[in-house]
């Protein structure tokens, strides 16, 4: 007998032959937020709780993305960065990439770790928990593209900010390689104590328009 | 573990346990005789006490700020439920879903048949060395002792299990395996083991992060190979989880051309709305953050986007003769928190190398006993105080105390010959159903107080076995007179 079709059969056992199905599962928990997509008060929520995780969040106007992307490069890697420093998702709206910096492409990924940060969008944000996901859509860009560069900055719109994880999750294609970003990478390892920054991106900027 | 043992381990409904030689189920000492050692370790419980009572802060905290915890916590636990009552269902349609976006599946009936599978396939490669993603599973099998058997180097990428590692230690706690370890400790073996550390390290938890981030990143960057658990395993579309925060996991699940998932049956979850509630639980409990710093999602192989060739091992090892207990399979719900751990009083004072299992403190109490068979790891049901602060804190409500005394009746219906608790009991049980020999041995019973000379409690001059019983509790001297005896004086009455 294979192992296959010997484990499925120990657990027809261990189940018997009567055996009992619960009823459906009873969701009495918070399913929405009750706020809109893209309400102000969730815009403040989503900033609150990802500052709380010391990423750094810089709000504009929809009209105002590139600049303040600009910006937020000046704060993550210091003024004096050039467009070779930073590469791009291939489908980031031409309009927030800044002038002559590098498009991801199908190069080995491992090469993208040379980059000093990179600039994605994201698939949707999730208020309550601030967190960021990123899906593999061209805009989010491969996944080694948010996880190399040791700055990443991305742009959140506001209809993309849902309340809780429930209307995030909703919002996703789990078919896609997904990246559920909340803070900079972290770890709290020794003696519980949390310290931002190990293999992942040190510094997380997030460009919140609208 | 000797090469006399059999190679199976006693059967429960006929359905076999973890091995026996094999793994990480199974401690040399009983709890008691490793928890005397730790208990007599001042430093360990310094490092234990400071770091549970800083996670149980965060853990509260974060908790109270959600209305609907015990929603959430209910939708939990029945979800894990219905998954568990169809998980031959479930499992098929992870097999297929995961099949038709490109990625292998194996079934590994134990261990012994995981390892040999991961380690087939490792070689096949013709990699020598791989990275590892911080995973229970692969722990609680030996998989690292497996692939080096095989002369492959393994690294593992979690900064806890590197610390591990590097320190030739064992882990001892589920989410945090160096949680036994202060700073100073942990700069020491960074400092003894890493080459090329910079002398000048400090034991800042920064600092030290930093110097496992320099040792590990090149490593990541030419890995052929990786090996994961997962956290959750949707049936409906394939799609894998893991849930960590330093983004080593992210390395491992993105650069390599291979990636090897090695994970329990139990993991399934049949839908992916039902990580609405899960991904709610998890990290809450788990680090006390609203969410963890990364979580990844992937079904399959991607073209262009990570590994592009994806195996995933599905594993039984103990977990269907789990299931075949009807009280003891909540334990199966397990999502690898670890919160019972940091509530628990005896947790926190003997540390996870008690109990010789990779899984310690109350989870680990139900869960390795029933997947090796209670004979094999007897003394853990008996490691808990039953206060039951392990069942307020658990995300999907796993009544643990519950399941304790279950094993504790298991174990003691298995005893082939009676204990001197169980003659003890029995002779108890024949002096309370027959009045007068009941009277007559509570006025036995006064003798003690000759021994104990005017003094509150017995000395502890009681001969074996009685001796057990005292060499850590004090024995109250017998009062003048019985309850009854005064009752009768008082009231008058008949004896």
């Amino acid at each position: 007998m294979s192992a296959r079709e010997e484990v499925l059969g120990r657990i027809r056992t261990a189940l018997g032959p009567e055996r009992v199905v619960p009823a459906e599962v009873a969701r009495d928990y918070r399913l929405t937020d009750g706020r809109p997509a893209g309400d102000p008060e969730l815009l403040a929520l989503l900033v609150d709780r990802v500052e709380d995780y010391r990423a750094t969040v810089l709000r504009c106007s929809p009209a105002d993305i590139g600049a303040t992307v600009r910006a937020a490069l000046d704060q993550g890697l210091g003024a004096g960065w050039t467009a070779a420093d930073v590469v791009v998702a291939p489908g980031l709206e031409a309009d927030w990439r800044p002038a002559g910096c590098d498009v991801d492409d199908d190069r080995p990924p491992v090469q993208l770790a040379d980059r000093a940060a990179s600039v994605t969008a994201v698939a949707v944000a999730i208020a309550e928990t601030g967190t960021l996901v990123l899906d593999g859509s061209p805009a989010c860009g491969r996944r080694a593209l948010s996880l190399l560069p040791d700055c990443l900055v991305c742009v959140v719109t506001a209809d993309q900010v849902v309340g809780s994880v429930p209307e995030g999750l909703a919002r996703l294609d789990p078919l896609r390689p997904l990246t559920m970003v909340s803070g900079p990478s972290a770890t709290s390892d020794i003696e519980l104590q949390r310290v931002e920054g190990v293999h992942g991106p040190r510094t997380l900027m997030v460009v919140l328009a609208g | 573990m000797t090469a006399t043992v059999p190679p199976k381990a006693p059967t429960f409904l006929g359905l076999p346990t973890a091995p026996r030689g094999v793994g990480h189920l199974r401690g040399e000492q009983s709890f008691p005789d490793a928890a005397r050692g730790a208990l007599r370790d001042g430093q360990l419980r310094a490092n234990l006490g400071h770091a549970t009572s800083t996670i149980r802060g965060k853990r509260a905290r974060v908790v109270a700020e959600l209305p609907d915890w015990e929603q959430l916590r209910e939708a939990g636990r029945a979800l894990k439920a219905a998954t568990m009552a169809r998980l031959d269902d479930h499992l098929e349609e992870l097999e297929r879903q995961v099949t038709a976006r490109g990625g292998v599946v194996h079934w590994a009936r134990d261990a012994n048949e995981a390892n040999e599978i991961v380690t087939r396939l490792v070689l096949a490669t013709g990699a020598t060395e791989v990275v590892k993603v911080k995973s229970m599973a692969t722990q609680e099998i030996a998989l690292n002792e497996a692939l080096e058997a095989a002369g492959l180097d393994v690294f593992e990428t979690d900064l806890a299990e590197l610390i591990v590692q590097l320190g030739e230690d064992k882990p001892s706690h589920i989410l945090v395996p160096a949680i036994h370890k202060n700073r100073a400790e942990i700069r020491e073996i960074f400092a003894r083991t890493i080459p090329g550390v910079d002398p000048a390290l400090t034991d800042d938890p920064r600092q030290l992060a930093m110097a496992a981030r320099a040792h590990l990143r090149e490593r990541f960057l030419r890995a052929r190979v990786a090996i994961s658990g997962a956290n959750f395993g949707v049936a409906e579309t394939g799609t894998l989880t893991v849930v960590e925060s330093e983004g080593n996991g992210r390395m491992c699940l993105t650069l390599p051309e291979t990636l090897i998932t090695v994970m329990g049956i139990e993991k399934v979850v049949p839908t992916w709305r039902d990580l609405e509630v899960f991904l709610q639980l998890l990290p809450r409990s788990s680090t006390g953050e609203r969410m963890n710093p990364y979580t990844s999602a992937w079904a399959g192989v991607t073209p262009g986007d990570g590994p592009q060739e994806f195996h995933l091992v599905l594993l039984d090892n103990g977990r269907t003769a789990v299931l075949a207990d009807e009280v003891g399979r909540e334990a199966l719900h397990c999502i690898r928190c670890s919160a019972c751990l940091n509530v628990c009083p005896v947790y926190e004072r003997t540390g996870g190398h008690s109990y010789g299992s990779v899984y310690p403190g109350p989870i680990g109490a139900i869960l390795s006993p029933q997947l090796t068979g209670v004979e094999d790891n007897a003394s853990l049901p008996y490691a808990s105080s039953l206060c039951g602060a392990c069942f307020e804190v658990c995300p999907v409500a796993i009544d643990i105390p519950s399941i304790l005394v279950h094993l504790r009746a298991e174990h003691v219906e298995a005893q082939q010959k009676p204990t001197a608790e169980a003659i003890a009991f029995r002779g108890l049980a024949t002096a309370m159903s027959h009045p007068r020999l009941w009277h007559l041995a509570q006025r036995a019973s006064r003798l003690g107080r000759l021994i104990a000379r005017g003094r509150a409690t017995l000395p502890n001059v009681l001969p074996p076995p009685l001796s057990g019983w005292t060499r850590s509790r004090d024995l109250p001297t017998p009062p003048t007179s019985t309850f009854v005896e005064q009752w009768t004086r008082e009231h008058g009455g008949t004896q």
